[in-house]
Parts: structure tokens; sequence; C-alpha cells
């Protein structure tokens, strides 16, 4: 095989093939995939959770994962927020003609390596390259299938005034590193994406937990959106503990040099879990057990005051809106 | 956040709190802030929300994609889109609002070669790689950004890289307080100044604040116990009848500056005339290009002149930038203005007063 990517190997021909075989076979390949019909046959039963992503990521290899892993583990998670036991994904990649096949490779292995950890199966998959300069190196598409094990499956509509807020864990790391390495920056401690499929975790939580109302994992437009959009979608008021939330030092200085404010940064490896508070001590023991929540906290509660709004109560016992962005966040100037 | 800072500590804010309280008892204060880190970091941290009813912090012309020039958009939105010229900017004037609605944003989808930069350095680069297109970067921001911008001018010089050109649109933080004080309809009792922009120009400049205007004025950080303790000097001085400049910010701010940077700003750039929105043109309020370097400026090399234009229609940023009207007492607030879709500068940009409002203000209208 050539050293870069072609436009044969788009063509549905032998290249293609050739390529599907030494790249894509050999890192994802299960009975499923292997039998190259034009569609997958599986066999579930619902309800089911059905998920689809597209990731564009510059750079597409950061510290703590690239774009295969995060392809994985990001429908995997959003599958999971609703109670669902992930199970099987399909792929589709757009490949820009002259894109190194090392490259490719080690993604593909990415991918196959992370769909093994969260237990899921790659089931169908579709591969289109496209003329040079017509698009920026890959794009990837997956969707994800899951079965619904929660009952009632925890929905962003579901949160109630007397529930509490948890995080898993600190912010803002994956939006930090991403746009630090585009920039070209380093920090003394260096900084890594959080990227990881927390399946595993959410599973725990609803099998000891029923009570769970709400799970969200917070990437794009970071917590501060994904609470907006539950106090939105369940019409309530929640109220956050701003010394409560947790963000390394290396994220805090680093959001400080920038201008950037690390609630608004992009999680792939942390969830939102909005619980009576009751039950919120029991959620805390069960991710603290797991590498994954280790740094779980209380960070805020619902409240029925001000619905469809996220409100701060800073460390000197001030308070202000948390609202949604309006673009992307921008750097300071003075 | 947990913090261990001594300059965010609680208890140490809820005291100076109560001193101002007691400070300001019997009388109403309107203070004022001339830098946007400040204006988004009283209301970040929650000092705006505890201070006393009677005590008004005003926010003024300190942010710097809001006072920049209708005719100065206009005049870098006239360069988006000309063939061979790539326009640098800071991300904050992407959506910043010109004549019959253009923006770089959208000149950027209509094909445009906007490149969004974190620094000058940044746009020298893209002027290296593109050595047959113009590289225009625009030089918005006060004496904080001017020094890089000038440093950045200087280089492209010594590489002779000629296609590497600034609009200089930079702006002098002294002479806009000069303006604000002379203006009769001015009411402002305490000026809360601008960290970042000291550190550059030092103490000596704010001298005829206290002298010519007698009014007090603290040079501050932004950590929550530098921001109540420059609140706390402005309150006292006022009742004592004392005014005078304070540097609290010692730890940052040299009483003399930067003298290096101001060297190299000297060498770059010259004080002119500059329009500032809402306000007009302040002498001497702006830096234009030394003939040493007049090679780099863009008015002159690609051949743009500023227009005359018509300020925006319904459009009072002037008046919140002088502190006459607070942002939710303008008409269009928070209806036919808001972050998503504004009229004015000061909602598009992040340091903008009528966009911090809109973001952390809990209830417009009723809470202060």
């Amino acid at each position: 095989m050539s050293d870069k990517i072609l436009l044969d190997q788009g063509s549905g021909g032998l290249a293609s093939h050739r390529l599907v075989a030494d790249v894509f076979f050999k890192h994802l390949g299960n009975p499923i995939l292997n039998r190259m019909d034009d569609a997958a046959l599986i066999n579930v039963s619902g309800p089911l959770a059905v998920s689809t992503d597209s990731f564009t990521v510059d750079p597409i290899f950061f510290p703590g994962g690239d774009i295969g892993s995060l392809a994985v583990h990001g429908t995997v998670n959003d599958v999971a927020m609703l109670g669902a036991k992930p199970l099987y994904l399909t792929c589709g990649f757009i490949i820009e003609e002259g894109f190194a096949m090392a490259d490719l490779e080690r993604i593909v292995a990415s991918m196959g390596l992370a769909a093994k950890k969260a237990k899921v199966r790659i089931v169908a998959g579709d591969t289109k390259v496209v003329p040079r300069g017509t698009a920026d190196k890959i794009f990837i598409n997956t969707t994800g299938i899951g079965q619904v094990v929660a009952n009632p499956a925890p929905s962003g509509h579901r949160a109630r005034p007397g529930d509490a807020v948890i995080i898993s864990g600190t912010l803002g790391d994956h939006g930090l590193t991403v746009l630090s390495h585009r920039q070209g920056l380093s920090f003394e401690a260096p900084v890594q994406s959080d990227c990881a499929s927390l399946n595993h975790l959410t599973l725990k939580l609803i099998e000891a937990l029923p009570k769970v109302h709400v799970l969200r994992d917070p990437t794009r437009g970071g917590l501060a959106t994904s609470l907006n959009e539950i106090a939105q979608q369940s019409s309530v008021g929640i109220v956050l503990d701003e010394p409560a939330i947790p963000v390394s030092d290396v994220v805090r200085a680093g959001c400080e040099i920038l201008g950037l404010d690390p609630l608004y940064l992009a999680n792939e490896g942390k969830l939102i879990c909005v619980l009576p508070e009751k039950y919120a001590q029991q959620a805390l023991t069960i991710m603290r057990r797991d590498p994954l929540g280790r740094q779980a906290r209380v960070i805020g509660s619902v409240v029925a005051d001000r619905p469809g709004k996220v409100v701060l109560r800073t460390g000197m016992g001030g308070h202000r809106m948390l609202g949604m962005l309006e673009g992307e966040q921008l750097p300071r100037i003075c | 956040m947990t913090s261990s800072d001594p300059l965010r500590d609680p208890a140490r804010c809820k005291e100076l709190l109560v001193q101002i309280e007691e400070s300001v008892k019997g009388s109403s204060l309107r203070f004022m802030e001339v830098c946007g880190t400040h204006t988004v970091a009283l209301f970040r941290s929650g000092v705006h929300s505890l201070l006393p009813k009677s005590v008004v912090h005003l926010t003024g012309p300190g942010c710097p994609v809001c006072v920049t020039h209708e005719s100065e958009v206009a005049a870098y939105l006239e360069l988006a889109g000309r063939s061979g010229v790539i326009i640098a900017t800071f991300g904050d004037l992407m959506r910043v609002p010109g004549p019959g609605g253009a923006s770089l944003k959208k000149a950027h989808a209509e094909g445009a070669r906007v490149e969004v930069v974190y620094s000058p350095f940044d746009a020298l680069a893209i002027a290296r790689d593109n050595p047959g297109d113009k590289v225009v970067f625009l030089g918005i921001g006060f004496e904080t950004t001017t020094p890089t911008v000038a440093a950045t001018v200087r280089i492209a010089r010594q590489e002779g890289l000629s296609n590497f050109l600034v609009m200089p649109f930079h702006k002098l933080v002294p002479p806009a307080l000069d303006a604000l004080l002379s203006d009769p309809d001015m009411a402002v009792e305490g000026f809360m100044l601008p960290g970042h922009v000291s550190a550059i120009i030092g103490m000596e400049p704010y001298r005829p604040l206290a002298e010519r205007y007698h009014v007090p004025a603290v040079v501050a950080g932004f950590e929550p116990v530098d921001l109540l303790q420059a609140i706390l000097l402005m309150t006292e001085m006022k009742r004592q009848g004392k005014p005078k400049v304070i540097n609290n910010y010692k730890r940052v701010v040299a009483d003399e500056g930067n003298p290096k940077a101001r060297a190299i700003v000297a060498e770059v750039y010259k004080p002119v005339d500059a329009l500032w929105r809402g306000i007009g043109t302040i002498p001497g309020s702006g830096l234009g290009f030394t003939d040493a370097y007049r090679a780099f400026d863009a008015f002159e090399v690609l051949g743009v002149e500023l227009k005359a234009s018509k300020p925006l229609p319904g459009c009072r940023c002037g008046e919140v930038l002088k502190g006459i009207m607070r942002p939710d007492e303008c008409p269009l607030f928070g209806k036919a203005c808001t972050p998503a879709q504004p009229v004015g500068p000061c909602m598009v940009s992040t340091e903008g007063s009528c966009a911090a409002y809109f973001k952390y203000q809990l209830d417009l209208n009723t809470d202060r």
C-alpha cells in the first residue's frame, strides 16, 4: 500500500478493499463487521438509545487521545447518558487525499483499543476519500446504539428542585489541551485530555441508584452550557457553589493566561449526575471508587427559583449568572 | 474552585465590604472602572452583586473593541475581501457590526481571508508564509497591547518584510480620562484605574486626575480583594475630601511603569488625534506611525481612508461608555440588542459593559 491515501482508496474497487482489509479489519474486525454485507445484522431488543456525532478535531493527535479514540468515547458516552448499555457503533470516514497512511492506521488502532475498553463493537463502516483541499485531513462520524437499562431513562427533562448536582471530576482538561496544542502553547505542567468512555461508570450508578434523574456529559460548551440546557429542559433553576467546582491548577493557570473560562471548555471524560439530594453521598461513593470518578464533587443544587437559569455563588458570597456563550470563547485582548 | 489565595479570601472580602458600607454611610457614590478586564472581574467575582446600593459602579471606555469607532470598523471591512489581502485580528473584532450589518465573520463566510490570532507575532508568521499577499493586522487596544505590536513592526522592518501592515487603531487611556472629566455631563466621583495599562505607563500620567479634577483614583489589580480595596480607598478619599492617585497594585505596577516598552512604542508610533466611539475625536489619544515606519501603515500603503460614518441607529453605546447611562437603561438592551444580534459594540465584545451586564447580572433592572 502507498504511504499516502489516494483517491483510488475511496473508489469502492480493489484499492478500497485492500485498505479495508489491511487497516480497518486489522484493528476493528469482529464477526459482524467481517461479513461485509451492505448492512450489519444485529439482534437487540428495545428500548434503545441511538446517538450520532461527527468528529473534526484539530489537532488530530493531542496529549491524552486522538480523533479516533475521541470518536469512540464521544458516542459511547452520549448513548450511556441515557442510562443505556452501549453495544454497537458504526463509523464513517472522510479522508483528504494525501493523508498519511501511518496516521490513518494509528487513528484506527486507537479506535479499536477504545472500543475494546468500552466493550462495544464497530459493526459497520464507510470510507470516502475527497480531493486534496476539500476536507481538513480526516473527519470521522460515529453512530452508537445501546440498550436502555434504566427505567425510567435519565433525561435532561427530569431535574427537580431538591436534586443535587454532581460532577465526576475536574473541568476543562480536554478543551484546554486541544486549544493550547492548536496554538502551540505549552504550560509548566503538562495538560492532558480527559478523553474516556464513561459507560462502565454510568452502569454502576444506574444499577445502584435507579433514582438518577439526569446524566449528561459536558462536552462542547462545557459544564455551563450543559447545565443551562438541563435548567431549560426541566424548567428549573440551578445554583452552583463556585469553590466546590473542581478545576486542576494547570487548567486554571492556562485559562487565566488565555482569558478563558474553564466552565465553558469541553470535557470528554466527565459526567454530570443530577439526583435527589438524599442519594448524593451514595452516588459520590460509587463514583470515587472508579478511576474516572476519583475527584467527584457535589457542586450545586436544583431549585425552583429562576427557571431555566444557572446562578453561580462565588467564593466571596456574591452571585452571578452563568449563561450560555453566544459564540466561541475568545482570548482576552487587554 | 477552591483557592488559598489571600487575594480571594472570602473572610477578607467580607471585612472590606463592611468597611465600604461604613465609609459610604449617608452618601451615594458613582465610581467608574476604565478597563474591560475590571468590568468582567467585578461581575465574575460577585463583587458587583455585593456592593451597597449607594455605590454605583459604572463602566467607562475601557474595552478596546467598544471604543473602536464606526469609521474604523468600516475601514477594515473595506479591506476584508480585497484581493491579495489577509486580515489578521484578535477574535473580539470578528462580530462587531459595521455598515449595513457587515462584519468580519460575515466577510469570512463570503470568502474573505480573515485569520484570528492570539498575538501580532502570529500575524507576522502569516506574512512570512504568504509573501505574495499583504497581511493587515488590526491594531486595536490600549497601552497594554501596543508595545507588542510596535515590537512586531520593528521585527518586520529588521526582516525586510514589506507585506506586514498594521491598521493603527491604538488608543491611549489618559487623554480619554481627561476628555471624560472635561465633559459637563459626567458625574463620576472616582476612577478604578486599569492595572495592565498602568504597568506600561506608570503613575505620572494620572496626576491631573487628583490635581486638576479633584477626583480620587486607584490603580487596581483584578482579584476580589484588589477590587474591594480600590473601592474602599475611593470611598475613604471621597469622605475625607482628599483626592489622590494611589497605586494599589504595586506587585505588578511600578510607579515609573515600563520605560523599555514605552521606548519601543515611541520609536514606532507618535501620538495623533483619534476617534472614539460615542465620544468623538480626542486630541492626542491615538497613535500613528512615525516617518521611519510609514511603510507599515496599512492606510497609506493600501490607500484606505477613514470616512465619516453614520452612527448605528438607536445605539447608545456612547452614553454607556461615558457612564451617563447604565447598560440596562438603554432602550435597546436585551431587546433589539443582545449578544446574538448585537446593535452596538458594547454588546459584542467579551469585555463590553453591555455584554457583561447581559451575561452576569441576575435580575436586570431590579438588582444593581
